[in-house]
């Protein structure tokens, strides 16, 4: 077993095979607690197999993920979460028959057990909560409105707050712009950097300028390897990273 | 307490559905009908429980059970067993070679009690065991399934799969069972005796009252947190999942709920009914259950009674007159609900209330209606 770090969020010699094809191929990625980390690379790089891979989506085939120095590899899904790693997914998965509230409220991290669900009350820590992460999302005024009516760019916001609701340590955001208007796309960068505060965020992202507005540190993936790493502006200047990526 | 009610009764529209029933089942019917219809009625509300628990686990779960017979016959034989038991004291059962046991166990030259069977001697066993075995087979069965996580069409194939083992092994071990019999002449529950027409109409407004009451209870855990949460499932499962819960076990939950409602109705069966047999555990019965819940619609409560009462009124005016073609029909209304009206009978209702109720309301806003150019049809307030 891998030595204990001081890292958040350690990933060591990782790797996962599907029919033999390495999606993943021997990973190591370390990141630290309050660091914001933008996973870049050409589609088919393996970006979202990572994060898959951290919140158990995906078993890997070999190698190891510790969080808080805590093995994440074979732990079951709802563990990890509560271990402190939230994911939003590449298109937003809200549940559109609930209200804006009732998504936020079932987000909550109280009452995950059967039992528990059964006797969950609404108190006034879960309205204060909601009330306040739906601000936080600019959705206050949508809160009985129910998921299927919410624009593209707001479901996407309201998974970031179900994810805030469950005051991950971790988020993991796939793609939070695809799609997104251009003002948008700026209310959301604001909002991440908000909300990276006591935490650490691992984005994975396809608009460069939207990258450069967020990334403290940027990783580009290529292939299932790391490809570079550093500032954006070590990034920009990679001559590899140029040829395969950002191109002309 | 008055968040409470409004959980349990749940808004103006249910309370009119609630009284409805109500009045219907404990009044209208028992008013208008003599006592051999009635119990007839009585039969069919037990598989309302069936028809309840499938609302729960079909409807609003999403998962398909095609074995929910197993959990009725389960309850059924539970409560048989030890009506059984009382029916064959020694002095009533002394021509047989061995006295005090069931006549079926006399007949295939057994001697003694099977252990499984000492325990049903008690009346609270008995009554606490309608609604254990049930949920216990159903929590082992949900917990092997859906920790898994299968789900879908081979969920229903495997529970159908389990109403064939137990009606078949039921079937063969005559001895133990009662074989293909089933359990029969039961007389008293405790010295009452259950046959008599003063019983049944007793048991009769019983099970009516367990019903509501169950209703009631599901509506209870509907309108809180669970009721999010499994709609929450259907929609996105796996969002669920990576919100921190454990989704197998939410299913595993309702299922066992679902079973423990299928049990209390086979029991409220054998009371009023007087026996039960293998026939009612396989997997017609198991089928014909979801038939009634798509007929009122499946995620519907009340639709689901008002369903499992128009099938099998219609089975039972049917099949006197064409008994050999009650089984088509039956299959082309089944086939005729999922695609014509997927949400059954309440569907069609709430269509119709939403269709109407602009009609009902310009018509009553109308100062004078003078001549009414041919009435909407069914527009009768």
């Amino acid at each position: 077993m891998s030595s204990n770090t001081d890292f958040l969020l350690a990933i060591e010699d990782l790797t996962v095979s599907f029919d033999g094809f390495k999606a993943v191929d021997s990973l190591n990625l370390y990141i630290e607690k309050d660091e914001l980390r933008v996973i870049i690379g050409p589609n088919g790089a393996g970006k979202t197999t990572v994060l898959d891979m951290i919140c158990g989506k995906t078993r890997p085939t070999g190698g190891s993920i510790k969080f808080k120095n805590q093995e994440l590899v074979g732990m079951a899904e709802h563990r990890i979460v509560h271990e402190g790693v939230g994911r939003k997914f590449q298109t937003p998965s809200i549940y559109e028959n609930l209200t804006v509230f009732e998504n936020l409220e079932v987000s909550y991290p109280k009452g995950r057990t059967v039992l528990g669900c059964v006797r969950f009350k609404r108190t006034p820590d879960v309205l204060e909560r909601i009330h306040k992460i739906a601000e936080e999302i600019a959705l206050q005024d949508y809160l009985d409105v129910e998921g299927a009516f919410l624009s593209h760019g707001q479901k996407q916001w309201l998974e970031i707050g179900m994810l805030l609701m469950q005051e991950p340590e971790l988020v993991m955001l796939d793609e939070p712009v695809a799609g997104m208007s251009p003002p948008e796309r700026e209310q959301t960068a604001a909002l991440i950097k908000r909300i990276c505060k006591g935490r650490c965020i691992i984005v994975i992202e396809h608009d460069m300028d939207f990258v450069s507005r967020i990334a403290h540190k940027v990783t580009v993936l290529h292939l299932g390897k790391i490809l570079a790493e550093g500032s954006m502006e070590e990034i920009r200047n990679n001559p590899k990273v140029v040829d395969v990526y950002l191109g002309h | 307490m008055k968040n409470v009610y409004s959980r349990i009764f749940g808004g103006k529209h249910n309370i009119t559905s609630l009284v409805l029933l109500a009045l219907l089942l404990l009044v209208v019917l028992p008013a208008s009908l003599d006592i051999f219809r009635l119990n007839m009625v009585g039969k069919y509300l037990t598989y309302a429980f069936v028809a309840l628990g499938l609302v729960m686990l079909w409807g609003k779960a999403g998962v398909l059970s095609l074995g929910q017979g197993v959990f009725f016959g389960l309850g059924g034989y539970c409560m048989a067993m030890f009506l059984k038991l009382e029916a064959s004291d020694p002095i009533s059962t002394k021509i047989q070679s061995t006295p005090g046991i069931p006549d079926f166990m006399d007949w295939n030259q057994i001697t003694h009690l099977p252990a499984f069977w000492v325990p049903f001697k008690s009346l609270p066993f008995s009554l606490l065991a309608v609604f254990v075995v049930p949920t216990v087979v159903a929590f082992i069965v949900g917990l092997a399934m859906f920790k898994r996580r299968v789900g879908g069409v081979y969920f229903a194939v495997i529970t159908q799969a389990l109403a064939l083992i137990l009606s078949l092994g039921i079937d063969s071990r005559q001895g133990y069972t009662g074989g293909r019999n089933g359990i029969t002449d039961l007389k008293t529950m405790w010295g009452w005796d259950i046959r008599t027409h003063h019983a049944q109409y007793i048991l009769y407004f019983a099970t009516a009252i367990l019903l509501l009451i169950s209703i009631l209870f599901s509506q209870w855990l509907l309108s809180g947190k669970t009721g999010k949460m499994l709609l929450a499932m259907r929609d996105r499962e796996d969002r669920v999942r990576f919100s921190g819960y454990d989704v197998s076990m939410f299913k595993v939950a309702t299922f066992c709920f679902a079973a423990a409602l299928s049990g209390l109705g086979g029991a409220l069966f054998v009371l009023q009914v007087g026996f039960i047999s293998p026939s009612l555990v396989g997997i017609v019965p198991s089928i014909e259950m979801v038939i009634f819940a798509a007929v009122g619609g499946r995620s519907s409560l009340y639709g689901a009674v008002y369903g499992t009462l128009l099938v099998n009124t219609g089975k039972s005016l049917f099949s006197e007159t064409f008994p050999q073609l009650w089984l088509f029909a039956m299959g082309g209304l089944f086939i005729a609900v999922v695609v014509l009206f997927p949400d059954g009978l309440a569907g069609v209702f709430d269509l119709a209330r939403k269709k109407l109720g602009p009609l009902i309301e310009k018509w009553r806003s109308k100062p004078i209606p003078v001549g009414l150019p041919g009435t909407v049809n069914g527009d009768q307030p």
